[in-house]
């Protein structure tokens, strides 16, 4: 998963301008948001911190079995305002994971709630595990 | 199928990954020092400040709280929010396997020191998507004033 994410960042770099103006950071390497991933029985569960997306700047993109999150931060900013302070410093997030053949992808669920998206990805039916009877010969 | 056979809770390049942002954070923009109260570990929430001719902007990314629970004070010139978040992951379930957790949980505070023109009467805050955006106003720079010698 996380080799995925190094390699998807770096073709994403190569392709972006280099960006020498700290002022405007509109293409900046994007941010990798911090994420929980957990999985029960019925699928995985994914949670991934992104403050300032919102449901019209949020992308959840499969392509083939790359699942992509990408958003936009969202910031009504006066025209006046200069940068004092900036930990946060690039105006986007993404990051790319890959899914394993017992996962639907055509039924992953999402839900944007405060900044932190929640994806829900079952598994395939046949996948859920079952348990297999020992008979006693 | 081999990845879901090997349980991997952080693989090599997220904690590079992350030891390259406690880095950097901790030394503040581009290298150059932060400020005594922004010294703390992986500092969470991460706070943007920026600056108009009326007012200063502070932006805290801080995803997942109730808006209600978030605490705002200025005291002695310094800003204070302080809040909390508990992550969404079922812990207490046996049957539930972590392969990620990188979200910070928990309490947590952060200051910032304000400039002396910040008006603290006149301080707003808004949660939005994630970011509580604090304004707060900036008094009218004194003009100079020419005395008359006599």
């Amino acid at each position: 998963m996380s080799d995925r994410n190094e390699i998807a960042n770096k073709t994403n770099d190569s392709g972006a301008t280099a960006n020498t103006n700290a002022g405007n950071n509109a293409n900046a390497r994007p941010i990798a948001p911090a994420v929980d991933i957990f999985e029960d029985a019925a699928g995985i569960t994914l949670l991934a911190d992104m403050p300032g997306v919102s449901r019209d700047s949020l992308d959840v993109r499969l392509d083939g079995d790359a699942l992509a999150v990408e958003g936009r931060v969202e910031l009504q900013l006066p025209e006046d305002m200069r940068a004092v302070w900036a930990e946060v410093q690039a105006p986007r997030f993404r990051r790319v994971f890959t899914l394993s053949r017992e996962l639907d992808a055509g039924r992953i669920e999402a839900n944007l709630k405060d900044g932190v998206l929640q994806l829900r990805i079952p598994k395939q039916a046949q996948a859920q595990a079952r348990r297999i009877e020992v008979r006693a010969a | 199928m081999l990845e879901t056979m090997f349980a991997r809770p952080q693989g090599i390049f997220d904690q590079l990954d992350a030891m390259h942002r406690l880095l950097s954070r901790s030394l503040g923009v581009e290298g150059s020092p932060g400020t005594i109260r922004s010294v703390a570990q992986g500092a969470f929430p991460e706070i943007n400040v920026g600056r108009t001719a009326k007012s200063l902007e502070v932006f805290v990314f801080a995803p997942g709280l109730d808006a209600k629970s978030i605490d705002v004070v200025v005291e002695r010139n310094v800003l204070k929010v302080s809040g909390g978040r508990t992550s969404g992951i079922p812990r207490s379930d046996n049957n539930v396997q972590l392969y990620a957790n990188e979200r910070p949980e928990g309490k947590f505070v952060r200051a910032v020191s304000l400039p002396d023109d910040a008006d603290t009467a006149r301080v707003e805050a808004n949660y939005k998507d994630g970011i509580l955006r604090v304004s707060i106003g900036l008094v009218e720079p004194a003009q100079p004033k020419r005395i008359a010698v006599k």
